[in-house]
């Protein structure tokens, strides 16, 4: 059996990197799965994007993070929570908007963060997060810290103002932010291709002299072994970097669009195709067997660990209370 | 008479202007398949060059929309939520707005903005926030903010026609909501109300969303004996001053309801201009009823909790017919 991984690029992690970013990418998996029955079933308010498919992107990159670091994400946010180390009882109470949620249920599935561990937020705004994780950047600078900033996004996004200005502002300051696109090759149901004359994001970096680099984000290793590049470098006090991850949504833009789409197509189909083929779970899950890095068991036991903990979640979820009177004036001042 | 959804109903109006004036053409995000499906078919029937999806940029966008409006065409600038109005508000509000005067006249500017404006469907803060009294505030921008299928359809044939830059704000929750519409041409005017409702003891003062939550409320009250007008304002700029006035004359008690924030919300402008030219007709204070001001919560609950009721407007009528 023949991996669709760079070999290459995984052989320079070690084995304890590799199943640490599994393990990143397995929670995300299972806890965006039993989202997306949830919303099935109408359990939860509000809008939901699933992050399924884009795993390893947050995965890749948050591995080569450290706890001090901040991030910043996006609408299809679930999974930056959870590859920074979230906690998936507050989050998923977050999302029924349960008073224990991480956001005591204020913000929703588009809005979790957790500054304990550096995660300044997820942003229903698209290109929204990108200017705050340049002023994290710059705060990291000026304090002398050598923390590094990263903003997730998405291919519409670099479409926003707030890409151009944010690229140009962190250039010339040289600030220590990683500028992560996500490109799924959709902005809702538009596909990329009719939003911008260019193939490759990344090449966007030149006009502001910064590095910009591809990868793909559909292997995992590859994802951190570019991060890891470009975090030693912001470390370095060497400036920021735009990756480019390519990479696909497994499903739609959000949870529930077939019916409300009553029967419109906008998916290519080759891409369709490809989203399925480039699993980055049964790649990574490939890669550990073959590597003999863990036995299929193990992977199975660690499977279910993970699926527990999953349903723990929605247990602490739905036993958990509504928001009260009071809270819906708290937290406006300090 | 037809019922069709508020949805269906600015898919109407928008394929009859089209189809009615070549210089209309329909920008914004995905209105291809239509989001909220108000711009669906479009596309279809008018192609490419008249339905325009462009990039994820409400900046650009809405500044096109502004430039294509100075040389001739009639753009309709869909920005699909009303907090999105915050990216594209510079050049509302530094051009759009300013534009005409600043040029001496020169320029005419017929252009739409067009958005579905407030809560109600667990869309978290992003998404939610009511955002027409920042419209109010500017010069030269009108704001139309409709309540029923019928009132979109004409309303926003009105707007299209309407030489001056129009903020449209359909509400993000009643987009199912069905009601007559006919299939025949028919507008209606800019700047004028509508009494959904009529009464002699009290006038209730609203628009979009609100404007249900006091009809509920006029019912409730009306089965304790107080009649309650319900004035559907549509229009938020210019107001229809004149009919308010009339039925404050009339009742001497004035409830303003609004989805806005107390601070420089609609409200505040409505009840403000009552104290001023009816304060003689006033057998109690003027009231106004608002959000709590806080960004809209995602939790169903909370946003329950934040935005103006009908039991609310209830109680606060109630309280109003004791004082006097
Ligand atoms: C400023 C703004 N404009 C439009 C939207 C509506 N919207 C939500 S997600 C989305 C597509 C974003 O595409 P992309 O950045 O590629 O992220 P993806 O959903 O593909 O992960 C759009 C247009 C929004 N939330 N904010
Ligand atoms: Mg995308």
């Amino acid at each position: 059996m023949t991996t669709l991984l760079d070999v290459a690029a995984a052989q320079s992690v070690a084995p304890e990197v590799v199943m640490d970013i599994y393990r990143r990418i397995l929670r995300i998996r299972r806890f965006e799965e039993q989202v997306g029955k949830l919303f099935a079933q109408g359990q939860l308010p509000g809008f939901v994007h699933l992050y399924i498919g884009a795993e390893a992107v947050g995965a890749g990159v948050c591995a080569a993070l450290r706890d001090d670091d901040y991030i910043i994400s996006t609408h299809r946010g679930h999974g930056h929570v959870i590859a920074k180390g979230g906690d998936m009882k507050r989050m998923m109470a977050e999302l029924f908007g349960k008073v224990t949620g991480y956001c005591k249920g204020k913000g929703g599935s588009m809005h979790i963060a957790d500054f304990e561990i550096g995660m300044l937020g997820a942003c229903g705004i698209v290109g929204g997060g990108i200017p705050v994780a340049v002023g994290a950047g710059l705060s990291a600078s000026y304090r002398g810290t050598d923390q590094v900033s990263v903003t997730f996004f998405g291919d519409g996004a670099a479409n926003e103002g707030s890409f151009h200005e944010s690229l140009n502002l962190a250039s010339v300051l040289k600030l220590p932010v990683l500028f992560v696109c996500e490109n799924n090759q959709y902005g809702e149901f538009t596909p990329a291709e009719r939003a911008m004359n260019i193939k490759d994001i990344a090449l966007r970096a030149q006009g502001y002299g910064i590095p910009g680099v591809i990868a793909d984000g559909t292997d995992p290793l590859a994802m951190y072994v570019v991060a890891r590049e470009a975090v030693a470098r912001a470390r370095r006090g060497e400036g920021p970097t735009l990756i480019e991850a390519k990479t696909h949504r497994k499903g739609g833009h959000a949870e529930g669009e077939d019916a409300f789409l009553a029967g419109q197509q906008y998916r290519l189909a080759d891409e369709k195709e490809a989203a399925q083929r480039h699993d980055p779970l049964v790649k990574l899950h490939a890669y550990v067997v073959e590597q003999g890095l863990v036995t299929v068991e193990e992977l199975e036991t660690l499977d279910q660990a993970t699926l527990q903990e999953v349903a723990e979640a929605v247990e602490f979820a739905r036993t958990s209370p509504e928001p009260s009177a009071e809270t819906l004036l708290e937290d406006l001042w300090v | 008479m037809p019922r069709k959804t508020y949805i269906a109903a600015i898919q109407a109006a928008l394929a009859e202007e089209m189809r009615r004036d070549e210089r209309v053409l329909l920008m914004g995000e995905d209105v291809r398949l239509g989001v909220f499906a108000g711009t669906r078919g479009l596309h279809a029937e008018f192609g490419d060059r008249r339905v325009i999806d462009p990039p994820i940029s409400e900046l650009g966008v809405a500044g096109a929309g502004v430039g294509a409006a100075a040389t001739g065409l009639r753009p309709v600038v869909d920005l699909m939520f009303g907090t999105f109005l915050y990216l594209a508000f510079d050049q509302i509000a530094n051009q759009a707005a300013a534009m005409r005067y600043m040029f001496g006249g020169q320029a005419t500017l017929p252009v739409v903005f067009m958005t579905q404006n407030g809560g109600g469907i667990g869309a978290g803060p992003h998404h939610s926030q009511p955002v027409h009294p920042l419209f109010m505030y500017l010069p030269a921008i009108k704001v139309v903010m409709p309540s029923t299928p019928y009132d979109v359809k004409g309303l926003l044939k009105a707007a299209i026609r309407d030489d001056n830059p129009v903020v449209f704000f359909n509400h993000l929750s009643l987009g199912g909501q069905r009601g007559e519409v006919p299939d025949e041409e028919y507008v209606i005017p800019l700047g004028k109300a509508d009494i959904k409702r009529a009464g002699s003891d009290v006038t209730i003062v609203a628009a979009g969303l609100m404007v249900h939550h006091a009809l509920k409320a006029a019912e409730e009250l009306a089965q304790a004996g107080i009649e309650a007008e319900v004035i559907d304002l549509r229009t938020l700029k210019p107001w229809d001053e004149e009919t308010v006035l009339a039925s404050v004359a009339k009742t001497g008690r004035f409830v303003a309801v609004d989805e806005s924030y107390p601070v420089c919300g609609a409200a505040g402008e409505w009840a403000a201009t009552v104290a001023e030219k009816a304060f003689h007709h006033l057998k109690a204070p003027v009231q106004r009823l608002s959000s709590r001001h806080v960004p809209v919560p995602f939790s169903p609950t909370l946003e329950k909790m934040m935005m103006p009721s009908a039991a609310e407007i209830v109680a606060r009528v109630r309280e109003l017919m004791a004082a006097g």
